[in-house]
């Protein structure tokens, strides 16, 4: 079947099987590999993406489900050159190791932030709760998406250089 | 903004209360810390400190390349068709229906593969272990044949069409009837074989260690489970394999933990030459133990593209993953503990059954069948102490060491840390008090342990001092205490690990023959700029960024000015790779060495560059200086240059700076830490929730502190998996009832608390910079601390014990008098 999907931006128009999985569609047609694949069941989400604004697990997505819809991926954070705060914070606080799921993580701090911008740590990690790490052992995870809030609430006040100093 | 924030100091520790620093170079000297943040009091003159990683720029970008990233033109896909069954023999193979698949270019099966002599592979082991089996499948998951498609999905529609008829055998699941007179053999494929007894194995003195247990005031005995576990990497294992038609060279793309160790092994089972072999190990998923082993999948991914002249992928499925991949631990424990009444400890002994399986694939070095479980007398100054470690095969999948376990010291710390708070409760006496009377002594050091390990260096009573600190331990008792007047069940469990890590002295130990030292390389360009190339690779540890500041340190470079290469076997030295926390004690140090290599040669270049006498400079300050005249100095750039240029070099310099060392160790260094975890546990439902959980590490001298914490982190949650939720369990007909991540329960956020850390630092005497490892110590330390947690918790109900994994409904059945038995569904 022929499914077009706008995916960071760009339009995509392919011909796919109906049973083929969205995040096969990223990986293996559109060659964007920064999601990634763990476990086929809804639990790792290490393959989470944004369809539309919302953060899916795309394992359990068929690539049907995205024609005539946008999906945003890790190579999607970065604006104009510029890294997304999420971005800086993960590397700034030692948010990842391995980086297997790092995407995914950022992903969904992306769209918590967006909805809840000065999230607490209990909040972060529950909104974080459906996808797993096996390196960080969450803390720094938590602490990447403080340091991210952080910098973006002291940009909405025209102070970032504040927030760069400020301690988490 | 980006740049600015990228330049931004990282806000880490905002939790931490005792934690790092000191990243000295002077191995002797030791140093305490408390206060303060991660990096806080880490000396900003030399390379050491937490400073940002370099491989994050492409993994934050979602560029970073992992196994199954890799796509070359006319790629095939393969996938594997798994046993059902636990145990039987295969009567026929119909491969017909899947070869006819439009999409499909070619089927294996163990007949394909015997014809090359490659039906069976050697195990890290010393056994040998089937690839894809022709005569019988022994446990469920096992290899049966390999289709070749042109998709991944064809691949595995293709899967449907292949006809296997089985004829069921009885299985052994249970570990402790194997060895039943009764018990079907499995391993009916080595002649004479007529058990399913692997090893026997003892270390200690048992003579002496009965003599102290029949003086001894107190003896406490304990039977304990350490259950099955999978590490559970996020990525599963793959490979890309490319054979060159026209060069004879085979480029494999692979999960591997140890790169060099793989080719060597390909070229002796396959006969294929070693220098037409490329094992390439790109950006690795995690790797915690699991990506140690040479899979059937390799193999088969290989052999396809031998078959087929194109390049084929195999990728395992996640449930492929858990259920045929090295497992871990799986060790049923009987300790006892000897010691006098006033809590003097004097001697400990253990028998253990060890389940390894269908094939004996445990990866350790090759004269310790039970890893160094040997390290179970733990870290307390004990007269005596014997075990006996009994392998034996079962109808399971294959390992038996994988999960950052430092080769069974999991389960030796688990055993020993168990059998103190046993002690303790019998004599009523505080688990902190009777550990901090039992310890060894900083004077005790170097210490031989009574089953012969030497311990280098430690301060024990000052990290459980921390700890006790961090946590304000009486004020935990204190509260506690209330707790308990008003029917609240909270617990406060310790564990206090010795680890050994940095395998090790090429004269005791080797895998499959091969010593295990490694290798380093270092190149420096002429505008001062340099490359290192290692063994060992990187599976998230941050191998990039820390090696650079270990050169860095020695040379007076920025880490920025130096790159490391690792995980390509044609660009690299050879090594044992990384795992058993090895890689900063062994190649580490072997990057210490050669950059120390290259001082001297450019020693000896800034001599004829200053016109003075080798001997008469100093390296001060990232400088060759002459002594007393600290304007005359070279820098390692300059020197370099000069070693490039037409400058008349002295003997022993023929035109570079660059140079090569092997290191082996000549011990294992002995890192060691004080865990302590505060639970709530919920008598109504089972539940337990962690609290607290302070870890104080001491792992000598921290090059990165800030990756050491995030080490000690992921291995925390380890420990809670273990401890609380993680099980590999089976039905008695061989079903393995953890093959999801529906089933086989990982720690998320959520189940996690903030970490709160602290560090001692005692420099390792016999390492090059002073430092130990420290990949594995949370996960080998934590399990204990929790499951004493649980049970100092459960005490009023007079719960004894219970094994892991603590989970509500095993807790609640331990309150109710009947703990479950969590390695088997059906008891």
């Amino acid at each position: 079947m022929q499914i077009a999907v706008n995916v960071n931006g760009t339009e995509y128009s392919r011909e796919v099987e109906p049973r083929l999985l969205l995040i096969h569609f990223l990986r293996d047609d559109l060659g964007l590999t920064g999601s990634h694949w763990g476990c086929d069941t809804s639990n790792c989400g290490a393959c989470v993406v944004w369809l539309d604004d919302t953060p899916v697990k795309s394992c359990t997505v068929l690539a049907a489900m995205a024609d005539g819809h946008r999906v945003r991926t890790v190579e999607g954070l970065e604006q104009n050159g510029e890294l997304d705060p999420i971005q800086v914070g993960f590397r700034q606080c030692h948010g990842l190791q391995c980086g297997f799921c790092t995407p995914g993580m950022m992903l969904t701090a992306r769209w918590l932030l967006d909805h809840y911008p000065d999230p607490s740590p209990t909040q972060i990690r529950e909104a974080l709760s459906g996808q797993i790490c096996r390196c960080t052992g969450y803390e720094n995870i938590v602490r990447s998406v403080r340091w991210a809030a952080e910098y973006e609430a002291a940009g909405r006040l025209g102070d970032s250089e504040a927030a760069l100093d400020r301690p988490t | 903004m980006t740049g600015r924030a990228e330049q931004a100091r990282g806000g880490t520790g905002a939790k931490t209360s005792g934690a790092t620093g000191g990243t000295n170079d002077r191995p002797r000297q030791t140093s305490g810390m408390a206060g303060g943040t991660s990096g806080a009091t880490v000396d900003s003159s030399g390379a050491y400190g937490p400073v940002q990683r370099k491989e994050d720029a492409r993994f934050i970008r979602g560029k970073g390349l992992f196994v199954d990233d890799i796509q070359l033109p006319g790629m095939l896909h393969g996938a594997i068709l798994r046993s059902p069954l636990a145990h039987a023999r295969i009567l026929s193979i119909d491969t017909a229906a899947a070869q006819a698949h439009p999409r499909v270019e070619a089927v294996i099966t163990g007949q394909t593969l015997a014809a090359r002599n490659l039906s069976w592979m050697p195990t890290l082991s010393q056994d040998v272990q089937a690839v894809l089996a022709t005569d019988k499948v022994r446990f469920q998951g096992q290899e049966v044949a390999f289709v070749i498609a042109q998709d991944r999905y064809s691949a595995r529609d293709a899967l449907e069409l292949i006809n296997v008829d089985y004829e069921p055998l009885p299985a052994v699941i249970d570990a402790r009837h194997a060895l039943d007179p009764d018990a079907p053999v499995i391993r009916d494929d080595v002649a004479g074989r007529s058990d399913n007894h692997i090893f026997d194995w003892t270390a200690g003195d048992r003579a002496a260690t009965d003599k102290v247990f029949a003086a001894a005031d107190v003896v406490v005995a304990s039977d304990m489970i350490y259950p099955r576990s999978h590490p559970a990497p996020l990525e599963t294992c793959g490979a890309v394999a490319d054979l060159d038609q026209i060069t004879g060279k085979l480029t494999v793309w692979s999960t591997t933990q140890a790169p060099h160790a793989h080719r060597t092994l390909y070229a002796l089972v396959a006969g294929l030459p070693e220098h037409k072999i490329r094992i390439i190990s790109p950006d690795i998923g995690g790797g915690f133990g699991n990506k140690v082993p040479i899979y059937p999948g390799y193999i088969c991914a290989i052999v396809g593209s031998m078959v087929t002249g194109k390049p084929v992928k195999w990728v395992e499925d996640r449930s492929e993953n858990l259920m045929s991949t090295s497992f871990a631990r799986d060790y049923h424990m009987h300790g006892e503990i000897a010691a006098t009444r006033a809590g003097r400890i004097l001697g400990i002994r253990a028998r253990v059954l060890a389940d390894h399986g269908a094939f004996n694939g445990a990866a350790q070095p090759t004269k310790f069948p039970a890893g160094f479980f040997g390290i179970f007398t733990g870290s307390y100054d004990l007269q005596a102490a014997h075990c006996e470690v009994t392998g034996v095969y079962t109808n399971k999948a294959p390992g038996g060491v994988a999960y950052s376990c430092s080769f069974r010291i999991t389960e030796a710390v688990y055993l020993v840390e168990r059998m103190v708070d046993a002690l303790a409760r019998e004599l009523d006496m505080d688990a902190a008090e009777l550990r901090m009377k039992n310890l060894l002594r900083p004077e005790q050091f170097p210490y031989t342990c009574p089953t012969g390990w030497q311990y280098d260096s430690g301060d024990y009573p000052r990290a459980l001092r921390l700890a006790m600190d961090i946590a304000d331990y009486p004020g935990l008792r204190r509260e506690q205490a209330e707790r308990r007047q008003r029917g609240e069940y909270m617990g406060i469990g310790i564990s206090f690990f010795t680890e050994g890590v940095g395998a090790g002295p090429r004269n005791q130990m080797d895998i499959l023959g091969l010593g295990m030292a490694d290798g380093a390389d270092l190149r420096v360009h002429p505008t001062g700029k340099a490359v290192l190339s290692i063994s060992c690779q990187t599976q998230g540890q941050g191998h990039e960024t820390t090696f650079a500041q270990i050169v860095a340190q020695e040379l007076g470079l920025s880490p920025d000015d130096i790159d490391v290469v690792h995980g390509d076997t044609d660009r690299t030295p050879f090594g044992l790779g990384t795992y058993g926390s090895r890689s900063t004690p062994v190649s580490g140090a072997a990057a210490a060495v050669v950059a120390r290599k290259v001082r001297e040669r450019a020693r000896i270049v800034a001599s004829a560059m200053l016109e003075v006498a080798p001997d008469d400079l100093d390296w001060v300050d990232g400088s060759w200086q002459v002594r007393g005249d600290p304007e005359q100095a070279r820098s390692i750039a300059e020197i370099a240059m000069a070693a490039h240029s037409s400058l008349e070099l002295p003997e022993g310099v023929d035109g570079h700076l660059d140079a090569e060392t092997v290191y082996n160790p000549p011990n294992l260094t002995y890192p060691f830490g004080a865990y302590i975890c505060v639970t709530d546990v919920d008598p109504g439902t089972g539940e337990v929730r962690i609290r607290r959980f302070i870890a104080v590490d001491d792992c000598g001298v921290r090059i990165n502190p800030m990756i050491v914490e995030g080490q000690v982190h992921g291995g925390l949650a380890d420990g809670v998996g273990m401890a609380l939720m993680q099980v590999i369990a089976f039905d008695s007909d061989g079903n393995c009832l953890g093959g999801s991540f529906m089933d086989y329960l990982l720690p998320t956020a959520v189940e996690c608390p903030s970490w709160e850390l602290g560090a001692t630092v005692t420099p390792s005497p016999h390492h090059p910079i002073g430092a130990k490892g420290i990949g594995e110590s949370a996960t080998v330390g934590s399990p204990a601390a929790i499951v004493n947690s649980v049970l100092d918790a459960l005490a009023p109900f007079g719960v004894r014990h219970a094994d892991m994994p603590l989970t509500p409904a095993n807790v609640w059945c331990a309150i109710q008098g009947r703990p479950l038995r969590t390695d088997l569904a059906i008891t």
